[in-house]
């Protein structure tokens, strides 16, 4: 057991779970307390030990599938239990049988029982993968191959067909059996990934299979190519970190004397010299309401990083009252209706890409003209006391680069951040005048992955230090 | 201790006997707790039972519950201890003629001691459970407070010394995630993740807690529910949420789910004006028609 602990840890550590050492004694000595014949068990154990973010749990239990959760999954003789349950199908191995599975799998979905959907998996995964041992193909390959021939379509219709019919004017019956279906098709599809997971771990074993299926980390995704199941999960991660962004931000140092006399602590502190009050104690100065102006490039490149961005100000927003948005192009709006705290994200994203007023000639990104609108129409949000941030690859398609209107809105904020999703070694590649841009910043950065962007959250302290104003 | 569960097996039936229904994951970690003297941090959404679970612990064990609600500006003072002032003020102007090395041993000594939540759960003769509420609204810094005491169940005064547990405690916190808590906290902690329950615990849920509900009723709720889930939602119905619209449904006198009682109700499940919009369109109920 302490052997396959150790290697299991060293399969989370590769993937990225800080697991430290006292964890994992913690671990082993709560294996002691734990009852191994049900691996549910041993999932708890090790999960409370040695996880202790939510966001590591799909990582965590993909891996813990692989190394303990899946002995005694594989059905090779699965002919008795198919006979029973297969009365209007062919025999099993025919090949005009897929109308028989189908039944079976509907009957055993809608039901609830999970052992029979166990055996009809597997016998399909027998029947359908076409495994071989020793190829070195990817579990996906053969849930694919087995997915097909069972047809996800079908099963959805057949379930949508088997679950109790909904009456007129019932219609919250029927969104709910679909809701059922859906969720029943990716019970289909787990149950198979595990069955394939298992064959493959009894032919290659646990280590390799583990490397081949590992997912990365919320915090590793990277955000310029995610797929739509990695934002969502993205979307989940954002709001601790905005709420931490947010109280940075308002992060003030505490001065010695700036607030009012604090009489109790007053009083308190002179008991340590017989009650004469010798040190006045003073209230710490109230935490600042800090302003925040997001100026956000929305241009094609940058959609899905865009998303991410006004994700991450949507969540900003809900923690602070004075938050601005600007989106643009080579056009720049006020975009900040659209993401208040009562609008609901998705529709807003809609409504501003109908509405919001971000494109004057060709719809690819003009910085320049952009700042210079900015300043112009808007310079009034900008006050000593607001934080810009400026996401944007500063990809100006070799357009007048107006950096001296950024300058402006530099001089006049009280710090002002650029993030860039670009990796730095692109900056100031073709058109991309980074450089020009970055210097004129506090503080520049490359965020591309939710860890970057605590690593900027972590650092994103406001300059101590006034910047000497230039004369204007 | 008091009670010594055998097995998770008889954690689950204790909590059951109190009403909070654990799943096996949450009756693991609650046995590991206690077998290995481990603070349990409980995270999740918000109304899923996190708090619940401290509440049925005290009760199951026979246990008086200490709590402590976190805030922003939580301070030692009003955490661990704080030294009585105004009656060590009052002793030293009683006592004018007395020596000053009488007076100081005097003045710092228990009776001048007022005992804080995490100091009380310490020095409890009888033992208790600790319960250390919404631990993530405290600041980073604060968190420092509870190391001492989640690690080694003591407590360090500077004038009296170290007060150790008599019995040990056994600590619950619980977190809504808002912010990352620190990795010296989460180290000392078992991890418990609480997520929204299956439809079929929910349906338990709703036998135990309502138990005048019809049995298909609550399985309609419980369905309906998890099907709102999936909806994202700016705060999707939590069990108490769940709960309280089984006993408005009851209350109304309605037996069965159609369309219009759903959009009628809606409002006790869901508290913001876009997430019931967007709910009754998913659903494809007839809202504003209705409204």
């Amino acid at each position: 057991m302490l052997a396959s602990l150790t290697e299991f840890v060293d399969e989370l550590r590769t993937m990225g779970i800080p697991v430290s050492m006292v964890e994992v004694l913690d671990a082993a000595s709560a294996i002691e307390h734990t009852d191994l014949t049900d691996s549910a068990n041993l999932r708890a154990t090790l999960g409370a030990t040695m996880i202790k973010n939510s966001r590591h749990y799909p990582a965590f239990d993909a891996a813990f599938d692989v190394f303990f959760g899946l002995a005694g999954s594989i059905e090779s003789d699965a002919s008795g239990a198919d006979g029973s349950l297969d009365p209007g199908g062919g025999a099993a191995g025919g090949s005009g049988d897929d109308d028989g599975l189908l039944d079976a799998l509907v009957g055993a979905l809608t039901q609830g029982r999970h052992d029979q959907l166990r055996r009809l998996i597997s016998r399909a995964v027998t029947l359908y993968a076409g495994m071989q041992p020793g190829r070195p193909v990817g579990g996906r390959y053969y849930t694919y191959r087995v997915l097909r021939r069972i047809g996800t379509d079908e099963l959805f219709a057949g379930l949508l067909a088997a679950l109790v019919s909904p009456q007129p004017g019932r219609e919250i019956d029927r969104r709910l059996r679909e809701h059922e279906a859906e969720s029943m098709v990716q019970a289909v599809r787990d149950e198979l990934e595990r069955e394939v997971t298992a064959r493959l771990v009894a032919d290659r074993g646990a280590r390799q299979v583990a490397a081949s299926r590992r997912l990365p980390l919320v915090e590793d995704i990277d955000l310029m190519h995610a797929t739509k199941a990695e934002i969502a999960q993205v979307e989940q991660a954002i709001a601790p970190l905005a709420r931490k962004l947010a109280t940075r931000l308002a992060h003030r140092r505490k001065h010695g004397r700036s607030g009012r006399l604090d009489v109790r602590r007053t009083i308190r502190r002179s008991l340590g010299h017989g009650g004469v009050l010798l040190e006045p104690q003073f209230k710490p100065p109230r935490p600042s309401k800090p302003e925040i102006v997001v100026l956000c490039d929305l241009s094609g490149s940058m959609a899905t990083f865009a998303r991410f961005t006004m994700q991450l100000t949507y969540a900003i927003a809900s923690e602070l009252s004075k938050v601005r948005v600007f989106g643009f192009i080579d056009g720049l709006d006020d975009v900040t209706e659209y993401f208040g705290t009562d609008v609901d994200f998705a529709d807003g994203l809609v409504a501003m890409s109908r509405q919001a007023d971000l494109v004057r000639s060709d719809g690819h990104s003009d910085y320049g003209r952009s700042f210079e609108e900015m300043w112009e129409r808007y310079s009034d949000s900008i006050s000593p006391r607001t934080s810009v941030i400026i996401t944007g690859d500063a990809r100006n398609n070799y357009r007048t680069p107006g950096e001296r209107y950024l300058e402006r809105i530099v001089e006049r904020s009280r710090a002002t951040f650029w993030l860039n999703p670009e990796p730095r070694r692109y900056w100031d590649t073709g058109d991309s005048v980074m450089s020009l841009y970055g210097s004129r910043c506090d503080v520049v950065d490359q965020v591309r992955t939710l860890r970057q962007l605590e690593d900027f959250v972590e650092r994103a302290t406001l300059p101590t230090v006034r910047r000497p104003r230039l004369a204007s | 201790m008091t009670t010594h569960w055998a097995t998770p097996k008889d954690v689950n039936a204790g909590l059951a006997e109190v009403g909070y229904l654990a799943d096996a994951r949450i009756a693991q970690v609650v046995f590991l707790a206690e077998r290995l003297d481990k603070p349990i941090l409980a995270e999740g959404p918000a109304g899923v039972g996190k708090t619940a679970l401290a509440l049925a612990l005290a009760e199951a064990t026979g246990r008086s519950l200490v709590r402590l609600q976190c805030y922003e500006g939580l301070d030692e003072a009003k955490a661990l201890y704080e030294w009585d002032y105004h009656k060590q003020l009052l002793r030293l102007q009683a006592d004018e003629g007395a020596s000053w090395g009488e007076l100081e041993g005097d003045i710092f000594s228990e009776p001048f001691l007022l005992e804080r939540p995490l100091l009380a759960a310490i020095r409890s003769e009888e033992p208790v459970v600790l319960l250390i509420d919404e631990v993530d609204r405290v600041e980073v810094e604060t968190e420092a407070l509870l190391l001492e005491v989640l690690d080694a169940f003591q407590v360090t005064i500077p004038e009296l010394g170290t007060i150790r547990a008599v019995t040990k405690p056994i600590v619950v916190l619980t977190s809504n995630n808002t912010r990352e808590l620190s990795e010296a906290l989460k180290r000392r902690c078992l991890y418990l993740h609480i997520p929204y329950p299956t439809i079929e615990r929910e349906r338990s849920i709703l036998n135990t807690r309502v138990p005048e509900l019809p049995a298909v009723l609550a399985d309609k709720i419980a369905r309906t529910v998890a099907a709102i889930r999936q909806i994202p939602l700016r705060k999707a119905p939590s069990v108490s949420e769940t709960i309280d619209w089984a006993r408005t449904l009851l209350a109304l006198g309605i037996e069965d789910l159609d369309d219009a009682a759903t959009a009628d109700t809606l409002h006790v499940l869901l508290k913001y004006r876009t997430d019931i919009e967007k709910t009754a369109k998913d659903l494809s109920l007839d809202f504003f028609e209705d409204g």
